[in-house]
C-alpha cells in the first residue's frame, strides 16, 4: 500500500521535475516580454530528437548532448530574432499566435529533417531499477531529479548574483526603467529565448530514456509545462517548480489509483481549478496575467 | 553647450505631444523647464532619453548628434534620467537598484560609486537590503536619484522630482538637487512646481502646449508677468 504510494510519488516527482523545467522556460520568456511562448514544447522535442539522431550518427554522448542543447538554444534565438523581434510593438496576443505558428513549423520541420518514429536514448545505469522501501526507482529518474535541482540552483544564482541576470529581472519589473539605466532590453529578450530553449532541450534529453521522444512530443509536454507555470503563477520561477511538482504528482496518483486514461486530463483540471479559485497562481504576483 | 535641443517634436502614435522644443544646457548649469500638466514635459524627457523616438528636430550632446541613438547608448555617453514617478525595481533591494544604475559602468568602480551614494543619502545605507518598493515616497525618490547617479552621468535629467512628495520632502529634494549641481553635476530639471524649480535654477524655460515659449534666468522668469499669472498663481 505505502510502497505503491511511494512508487507513484517517485514517478510523479520525476515527471514533475521535467514539467518544472519546461514551466521555467515559459516563465522566463513571459517575464521578459509578457509573451506565452507556445513553441516551448518544441524546444523539448528538439533537445530529445537532436540527441537521438546525433548519437545515431555515431557521436559520443558527451558531444551529442551539448550539441543538442546548443541547437535548441540557437532555434530559440532564431525564433526571437526572426519572428518575435520584427513584430515588436504588436499586441501580446499577436506575438502568442506567432509562437503557435512557430511551434507548428518546428514540428513539421522535425518530421522532415528527422522522421515520424518514436525513439529512445540509453539511460544511465543501464536501466536497472534501484529498490527503495519496496518501491523502485530508475537511475535515470534519479538523474532527472538531481539535474533539475542543479539547474534550478544555477538559475537562482544567475538571477540573483550576475549582472545579466539582474538586468533580466529588472526588465521584467519595469522595462522602461530598465532602458533608462542603459539595459539593452532587446538583448534581454533574445537571451530569454536562448535560456528557455536550453532549459527545454535539457528537459527533452533527460526524459527521452524514460518516456521516449518523437516529433510531436512537445505538444503535450509543452502544455503540461504551461500548466505548471500557470498553477505556480506565470512569471514566478518558484511557482513554476512548485507547479511542475503539483501537476506531475497529481498525474501519477491519478494514473495509479484511477486509470492512466485520465492522466493527461489532470493537468487541465488543475489549471481550471487554479484559474477559478486563484487566478494569479499559487505564487503569482497580484498584477499577474490577465487573459 | 553640453546639450542642445532644436526644433524637437514627438508623437504618441498619431497624437503629437511635443511640437517645437528649443533649449540648451551648459556644462555645470542647473537648467529648469517648467510647464503645466499636459504641456509635454514628460514626452520631452522620454524623447531626450530615447525611450520615445523624435519625429523632428535634433538633440546634440557634447557636440555629437544623438537624435537617433538607443537609450542604452545615451546612458553610456553620460545622460542619466530620474523618471517621473521614480520607476524603481520595486521587488528588488535598494542596493540591487543602485547596482543596476551602474549597468553601463565597469564592475571595478562599483564599490566606490555605491559608497558615494550612501554618503550622499545615509538613510539608504540603513535600508540597503530592503525591497525598494517598501520605502517611503521620499526615500524612493532618493533611490531613484542615487540609481541615476550610479551611472556617473555628465548630465542628470530629473522628471518631476517633487511629484507625490510631502512639502518638507519637496524642499529636501530641491536642496539635494542644488547640492548635486554645486558638486559639479550638470542638471536639467522638468517641473510642474514652477516656483521651487525657478528658485534654484540658473536658467529656465517655459513649455506651453509642446513649445518652449519663454526663457531667461530663474529669477527673471520668477518676476515675469506671464509666468506669475500662469504658473505661480500671483
Amino acid at each position: 500500500m505505502t510502497a505503491a504510494l511511494l512508487q507513484y510519488l517517485i514517478s510523479g516527482v520525476t515527471i514533475g521535475a521535467i514539467y518544472a523545467l519546461v514551466g521555467l522556460g515559459f516563465s522566463i520568456i513571459y517575464n521578459a516580454s509578457k509573451v506565452i511562448n507556445f513553441a516551448q514544447g518544441e524546444f523539448v522535442m528538439i533537445g530529445g530528437m537532436a540527441a537521438v539522431f546525433l548519437v545515431a550518427d555515431g557521436l559520443p554522448m558527451v558531444a551529442a548532448l551539448p550539441l543538442a542543447v546548443l541547437l535548441a538554444v540557437l532555434v530559440g534565438i532564431g525564433l526571437e530574432r526572426v519572428a518575435i523581434a520584427p513584430a515588436r510593438g504588436a499586441s501580446v496576443v499577436t506575438l502568442i499566435i506567432i509562437t503557435i505558428g512557430a511551434s507548428i513549423l518546428l514540428r513539421g520541420t522535425a518530421q522532415l529533417v528527422w522522421d515520424r518514429n518514436f525513439h529512445t536514448l540509453p539511460g544511465i545505469g543501464g536501466g536497472m531499477p534501484i529498490e527503495v522501501l519496496g518501491a523502485t526507482i530508475l537511475p535515470q529518474a534519479v538523474l532527472v531529479i538531481c539535474a533539475t535541482m542543479a539547474i534550478v540552483a544555477a538559475l537562482f544564482w544567475f538571477f540573483k548574483a550576475t549582472r545579466t541576470g539582474q538586468a533580466m529581472l529588472a526588465t521584467s519589473y519595469d522595462p522602461t526603467a530598465a532602458l533608462l539605466v542603459g539595459i539593452d532590453t532587446r538583448r534581454v529578450l533574445t537571451l530569454a529565448f536562448a535560456l528557455a530553449g536550453g532549459l527545454g532541450a535539457i528537459a527533452g534529453i533527460l526524459i527521452t530514456p524514460i518516456g521516449m521522444t518523437y516529433a510531436g512530443v512537445g505538444v503535450m509536454l509543452g502544455l503540461k509545462g504551461f500548466s505548471a507555470a500557470m498553477v505556480g503563477g506565470l512569471g514566478s520561477p518558484m511557482g513554476a517548480i512548485a507547479g511542475g511538482l503539483v501537476v506531475g504528482i497529481a498525474e501519477a496518483l491519478t494514473a495509479g489509483y484511477l486509470s492512466s486514461a485520465y492522466k493527461d486530463a489532470v493537468a487541465f483540471v488543475i489549471i481550471l481549478l487554479v484559474l477559478v479559485t486563484r487566478p494569479s497562481g499559487l505564487f503569482g504576483r497580484r498584477d499577474g496575467i490577465s487573459l | 553647450m553640453l546639450l542642445t535641443v532644436s526644433g524637437l517634436a514627438s508623437h504618441y502614435g498619431r497624437i503629437q505631444a511635443l511640437y517645437q522644443a528649443d533649449f540648451a544646457v551648459g556644462a555645470g548649469e542647473l537648467v529648469a523647464l517648467v510647464g503645466a500638466n499636459g504641456a509635454g514635459k514628460t514626452t520631452l524627457m522620454r524623447t531626450l532619453s530615447g525611450v520615445m523616438p523624435a519625429s523632428a528636430g535634433t538633440i546634440q550632446f557634447d557636440g555629437a548628434e544623438i537624435t537617433r541613438t538607443t537609450p542604452a547608448r545615451r546612458v553610456r555617453l553620460g545622460i542619466s534620467q530620474v523618471p517621473e514617478g521614480r520607476k524603481l525595481f520595486g521587488p528588488m533591494t535598494v542596493e540591487e537598484n543602485l547596482r543596476l544604475g551602474a549597468h553601463t559602468r565597469p564592475a571595478a568602480e562599483l564599490r566606490e560609486t555605491l559608497a558615494e551614494q550612501y554618503e550622499l543619502f545615509p538613510a539608504l545605507a540603513e535600508r540597503r537590503h530592503q525591497p525598494a518598493g517598501t520605502l517611503s515616497g521620499g526615500q524612493q525618490q532618493m533611490v531613484a536619484i542615487a540609481r541615476a547617479l550610479m551611472a556617473r552621468p555628465r548630465l542628470l535629467l530629473l522628471d518631476e522630482p517633487s511629484m507625490g512628495l510631502a512639502p518638507n520632502l519637496v524642499d529636501e529634494t530641491f536642496e539635494t538637487i542644488r547640492r548635486l549641481c554645486a558638486a559639479g553635476t550638470t542638471i536639467f530639471l522638468v517641473e510642474q512646481n514652477a516656483f521651487k524649480a525657478l528658485a534654484i535654477a540658473d536658467r529656465a524655460y517655459v513649455l506651453e502646449t509642446g513649445r518652449t515659449v519663454l526663457d531667461g534666468t530663474g529669477s527673471e522668469l520668477l518676476a515675469h508677468e506671464r509666468v506669475k499669472q500662469a504658473y505661480l498663481g500671483l
